[in-house]
């Protein structure tokens, strides 16, 4: 890992995007975002299911094309980058990866070597460090030659954040990373991640759904609603009774953990009489 | 372990060709093979030996290698178990090409084009199924449905043919049709060898690519694979193996489709074993299966289609019963 890094937070964004729209075939989802992400912080985008958190990652991460706008990374259009080289400075990690049957753990990991490799240098004593050092720092060395599908939900997830970390870049990409886990696994994959942030200088931008571990785990949120940022900032500024009423249209009350200060989202309950009809 | 595994496998494919080359309707004891291979005379051994027995064992040597190579490339990129080039259309067209060639043109050229009618079916049915399932790119799992619908087509367009053409013709290419390497010689060995040599390192060196798209287009894109350019590259490869390989044998269908899977059981999933893993037993396959043809049933000499499709109907059975099974 690199050396630990106190702040970043001066630092001009390297990843950043301007006006842009996407979406599936005729369906646009994003419609004109603006955004930078801040250097060397874990940024959350929170938004309700199909408010465009999940293509807006896909964007940045140059998976999906833009129909209008651009993403820039370093001061370069990423979609007219030579892919290899973005894939050296950005890693991503879609939302339910599904290793082939038969792959071990170590084959996994070393996969994250991809774009610093060529047909003639493989292999070579500085792959090795990083996949030995992504694998102890997200706990699967001793499953290094076991299979990926016979490992649990949470493990499994570990080794791909794993591969990911091998390829050694300062810009991580993660979608729902967390979803379908026990809440003990995914506090421990969030703990994992935000020292990736705080203690070793990394960019992440996750998609979280779950609002109090967004609120306890990020430095940043963005919330998104119908394809545009509704606001966005420190989860003690932004993460209020009202913009979640905003943005999610959800009736809840926000608390204040005692111990770390964090807001905690609690739904309020409808009163037996006044049941919404079931959508 | 892999490497010893492939090691073991080409040791088994050297004795088999030699106990292949000892084994016909004239039988040959091993020091009499030995004695016309190191010191060829003018002789009836000699001439079983090198004119009958050797080219036609470098065949379908070649040829099964060709086919699983075909086969372990295409199910790695379109993350299917069950693509092969039989299953997908490749061979289908091919087939249609040489049927067509056979029942309306042999009698203007001679058949040596025939090798060539069926490598440009092979290439049409390949193009068709790619821009038939194009949409922002190629589609896996359009790929597999586009090419399977496409099979079932010109497979229609080869019963008519062969139906409504001439008795020696139909029955000329329904032996090709059940994939023969009855009467192979040397020139055929050598046609075949370029469509070898030139896609093989091709796909040695992609094979980091393919174990890349295995995980997926979007982890791969993330790991900064050029999907586009890569699968097309790799696919190209695919259909010049598959079709040099129907050209020269004929429709030998099902051993794309079982060579990989008992090569990656062996030897695991990773492309730069697989291939090579997946050559030798796609060989050994169509050997044995030619072997079966030539001495099982003396005097007569059936086609190795037979055999191979005897053993692969019902492994692909199986394989659909199990992937059932996992759902």
């Amino acid at each position: 890992m690199s050396p630990p890094v106190t702040d970043l937070s001066d630092q001009q964004p390297r990843l950043t995007g301007k006006a842009l729209s996407a979406g599936y075939e005729t369906r646009p989802v994003l419609k004109g975002v603006d955004i930078a992400i801040a250097q060397g912080k874990l940024t959350v985008l929170l938004g309700p299911n199909g408010s465009g958190k999940s293509t807006l990652l896909k964007t940045l991460a140059r998976t999906l094309k833009p129909s209008a706008g651009h993403v820039y990374l370093d001061g370069k259009d990423i979609h007219h980058s030579n892919t290899r080289d973005v894939a050296k400075r950005l890693g991503i990690l879609p939302q339910g990866p599904i290793a082939p049957e038969g792959l071990t753990v170590k084959q996994l990991v070393g996969m994250g070597r991809f774009p610093h490799q060529t047909l003639w240098r493989q292999n070579t004593k500085q792959d090795a460090e990083a996949i030995r050092e992504a694998m102890a720092y997200t706990n699967v060395t001793e499953f290094a030659d076991r299979n990926v599908d016979a490992l649990s939900g949470g493990q499994r997830q570990r080794c791909w954040i794993a591969m990911v970390l091998a390829q050694k870049t300062d810009l991580i990409l993660l979608d729902e990373p967390t979803t379908f886990l026990d809440l003990k696994v995914q506090v421990d994959l969030l703990e994992l991640l935000s020292r990736l942030a705080h203690e070793h200088g990394r960019t992440l931008l996750l998609v979280l759904h779950d609002l109090n571990l967004a609120a306890a785990y990020a430095d940043h949120l963005v919330m998104m609603c119908d394809g545009r940022i509704v606001t966005s900032g420190p989860p003690s500024e932004i993460f209020t009774a009202a913009n979640l009423k905003r943005v999610f249209d959800l009736e809840a009350r926000v608390l204040h953990d005692p111990e770390s200060g964090s807001p905690v989202c609690v739904p309020r309950k409808q009163p037996a009489s006044g049941l919404a009809p079931i959508q | 372990m892999t490497k010893s595994t492939v090691l073991l496998l080409s040791l088994l494919l050297a004795a088999s060709a030699g106990l292949s080359l000892c084994l016909g309707s004239f039988p040959t004891p091993p020091l009499e093979v030995l004695g016309a291979l190191t010191a060829p005379q003018n002789s009836d051994i000699t001439f079983i030996i090198w004119e009958l027995r050797l080219p036609r064992i470098a065949l379908a040597i070649l040829v099964g290698a060709a086919l699983a190579m075909a086969g372990a490339i295409l199910q790695s990129i379109v993350r299917n178990p069950l693509a092969s080039p039989d299953v997908i259309g490749i061979t289908s067209g091919a087939a249609l090409a040489a049927v067509l060639f056979l029942a309306l043109l042999s009698t203007h050229f001679s058949l040596h084009w025939l090798p060539f009618a069926a490598m440009l079916g092979a290439l049409i049915s390949a193009l068709l199924v790619i821009s038939l399932s194009w949409k922002n790119g190629i589609n896996p799992s359009r790929l597999v449905l586009v090419g399977i619908g496409l099979a079932a087509a010109t497979g229609a367009g080869t019963t008519l043919l062969i139906v409504i053409s001439d008795d020696a013709a139909a029955m000329t290419a329904y032996v090709w049709l059940t994939g023969s390497l009855y009467a192979a010689q040397w020139k055929d060995v050598e046609g075949i060898l370029p469509w070898l040599l030139v896609p093989v390192p091709i796909c040695l060196a992609f094979a980091r690519h393919a174990d890349a798209m295995a995980l997926g287009d979007s982890v791969a894109e993330g790991l900064g694979v050029p999907i586009l350019r890569s699968r097309m590259i790799l696919l190209a490869c695919s259909v010049a193996l598959a079709g040099a390989a129907v050209a020269f044998a004929g429709g030998l269908s099902f051993v794309g489709l079982i060579a990989p899977h008992l090569a990656a059981r062996l030897v695991g999933r990773n492309m730069a074993r697989l291939v090579p893993a997946s050559a030798l037993v796609g060989a050994l396959i169509v050997l044995y299966a030619d072997l079966l043809g030539r001495v099982a049933f003396l005097p007569k000499d059936l086609p190795a289609g037979i055999f191979v499709a005897g053993i692969g109907a019902p492994f692909f059975v199986y394989l659909l019963h199990r992937t059932r099974r996992q759902r």
